[in-house]
């Protein structure tokens, strides 16, 4: 243990995209310190859509530039960073969507004509609800500008999340994307009260979770010797039979990771949270944080675990189970509508883990979606659609804010047909009609779950997309088929902004439905994890 | 050393951590249970360091370390501006979300 200490090779080429959204993020807290009032608003949103696109452009210089290393399934790319960070098919693909979505999500946060020319975020987060000081921000134009480098650094660690070749690394990510999304769900102009529980609970809640993801780590350090996700699969590989502590240890690190992607039973927080989070914070965290948990899931069970996945396989069975049907069943008795699209989420992560446990990898002559690509395509069908949903409640409002009770819907059809349409094209996608991109990704999933032998799972999940439809119908025949009531929402006309994220999501909604091979066909080419 | 009662020490506090984020009422205290839970992670963590004479578990401690300090900014923020709303920070009254 003495002397020497070798200074570590950084490749920078590789890891640009992440360098670029943390270093974003870090001038967005210097023009917090710096800039005027005046200015900030302007500024941060400049840096901040600058950053996610100079971000996604380097992305995909380093999605063209991977070398092929070969194998079964052809794997692209290399670990990088002594091996903390891996650059690699799935690693690009899923960087290209975050940051993507990202880039929609924050046109979401900087829209500003909704609330009479500020953005939906709370004036002065320290000032009391209903208090003087409260109203005096208002009157006095304040605003939270930190929400921008908040949601840049939360951004950097969902990149960093699914990329970790390091399961230490991997929990720094977690924190990195979970601490400013705690904030940022507290951060609401309007229901106050609602927003600060929900940030309690999503605190303490994420919290937990992750003290139960770290003590699995330290379970799985004792086994393996090593944070290395290749070290612990040589560990496991090699062993005939799964100890106690490693079966713990996987346990516990399964525990954090479906927390955090809103699996039964360790969904509670998720209908609460996303009920009470400023609704351009729902959209993002429902498509992003998903996105990189799902990521972050798929490599430490293949590339870590893959040598145990007969002890896991059995846990992961019973948990995707129990997802859909509650996702599904208690989906039909919510009213409000923020809710229900948070129960749709908890089933739609149940559909996604139905490919995930297929843990099919492509037949002999290399045809057919292998499980990983299944799940890349499926989270981006869900990532706009769930976006373009939630960009929609942001709309319909009263003097109070948004309306978000089922009831208070009744006839939008009527009144502004556009938006309705638009709204009912999303549940139409989530439920998997065909022509939607919800069916495509949902074909994908069964699919390869199928051709891995788990067809128990798909019929379970065809019979709980049933269900789920019904749901979704019910609020399309509310829309469409029902008067308005006499204290109906208006909708409010959006700035270009909202309307732009619609719009985005309308259209990768239709494509991804219609023609989804160019999209199928990156996934594909995604290939296998890089060990 | 007996790797094994370290071990033992550091699961006991854990459980403990565990059954207090779930029965107490007050955020700050469920809030502590969660660091005692940390806690009890860097004890396993530098135990089986020491048992495997690889340096890398100690250095997992300080990160958990770095981590918690920053959950802690992030958490004491956001429970004190709920107890500064409702002049109360326990868990139960805050039941606006719900069904």
């Amino acid at each position: 243990m003495t002397g020497e200490f070798d200074v570590p090779k950084v490749e920078y080429a590789l890891v640009l995209p992440l360098l670029v959204v943390f270093g974003g993020a870090l001038v967005g807290v210097v023009i917090e310190a710096f800039a005027s009032r005046a200015w900030r608003y302007t500024a941060q949103v400049g840096v901040t859509v600058t950053t996610l696109v100079a971000a996604l452009v380097s992305t995909v210089l380093v999605g063209v530039g991977l070398d092929s290393i070969g194998g079964d399934v052809p794997a692209r790319g290399e670990l990088v960073v002594e091996g903390a960070i891996v650059v690699d098919g799935p690693s690009v693909f899923l960087w290209g969507l975050l940051l993507v979505l990202s880039l929609i999500s924050a046109l979401l946060f900087a829209e500003r004509r909704l609330e009479g020319g500020l953005t939906s975020f709370a004036g002065q987060a320290a000032a009391l609800p209903g208090t003087d000081a409260e109203r005096v921000a208002s009157t006095e134009r304040i605003e939270h500008t930190e929400v921008f480098p908040l949601m840049l650094f939360a951004v950097g660690g969902m990149m960093v999340f699914p990329a970790a070749g390091d399961l230490l690394i991997m929990f720094v990510a977690l924190e990195v994307l979970s601490l400013p999304l705690y904030l940022l769900c507290g951060l609401a102009r309007r229901r106050r009260l609602l927003s600060q529980e929900a940030a309690m609970k999503y605190f303490l809640l994420g919290a937990f979770s992750s003290a139960f993801f770290l003590y699995g780590i330290a379970l799985v350090y004792g086994y393996a010797g090593s944070f290395d996700l290749t070290a612990i699969d040589q560990a496991v590989s090699a062993s005939t039979a799964g100890t106690p502590l490693l079966l713990a240890g996987i346990a516990l690190i399964a525990v954090g990771l479906l927390f955090k992607i809103g699996a039964a039973p360790f969904h509670a927080w998720t209908p609460d949270v996303y009920q009470g989070a400023p609704t351009a914070v729902t959209g993002f965290m429902a498509a992003c944080t998903k996105i990189a948990a799902f990521g972050a899931l798929l490599r430490v069970f293949y590339v870590g675990f893959g040598g145990a996945s007969w002890d896991w396989r059995p846990l992961i069975w019973v948990v995707a189970i129990l997802t859909m049907v509650v996702g599904s069943l208690v989906a039909i008795t919510q009213s409000d509508i923020k809710r229900m699209l948070a129960y749709s989420s908890i089933a739609h992560a149940g559909f996604v883990l139905v490919g995930f446990v297929g843990l099919y990898s492509g037949n002999a002559t290399g045809a057919g979606i292998t499980s990983l690509s299944s799940v890349l395509f499926y989270l981006t069908t869900y990532g706009f659609s769930t976006l373009g949903a939630f960009a929609v409640v942001t709309l319909v409002r009263d003097a109070g804010g948004e309306t978000t009770h089922l009831s208070r819907w009744a006839g939008l059809g009527r009144s502004s047909p556009v938006l309705a349409g638009a709204f009912a094209f999303f549940l139409l996608a989530f439920a998997g009609i065909p022509l939607t991109s919800g069916f495509m990704g949902k074909w994908m999933v069964f699919a390869a779950a199928w051709a891995g032998g788990a067809w128990v799972l798909v019929v379970i999940a065809v019979l709980t997309s049933l269900v789920a439809a019904f749901f979704y119908v019910r609020v399309i025949v509310v829309m469409f088929f029902s008067d308005p009531g006499v204290d109906a929402p208006a909708v409010a006309v959006p700035s270009a902004l909202t309307a732009a994220v619609i719009a985005v999501a309308v259209a990768a909604t239709v494509l991804l439905g219609v023609v989804p091979g160019p999209v199928l066909d990156l996934a594909q080419q995604a290939g296998a994890f890089v060990r | 050393m007996n790797p094994g009662a370290y071990i033992t020490l550091s699961a006991l506090l854990f459980s403990i951590g565990a059954v207090g984020v779930l029965v107490r009422r007050n955020a700050i205290v469920v809030f502590m249970s969660v660091e005692l839970m940390l806690n009890a992670c860097n004890l396993a963590l530098v135990t089986f360091a020491k048992q495997t004479g690889d340096l890398s578990g100690q250095v997992a401690a300080f990160f958990v370390m770095v981590v918690a300090a920053a959950e802690v900014v992030v958490g004491l923020a956001i429970i004190m501006s709920i107890f500064r709303t409702r002049r109360s920070a326990s868990v139960d009254d805050a039941s606006l979300l719900k069904y």
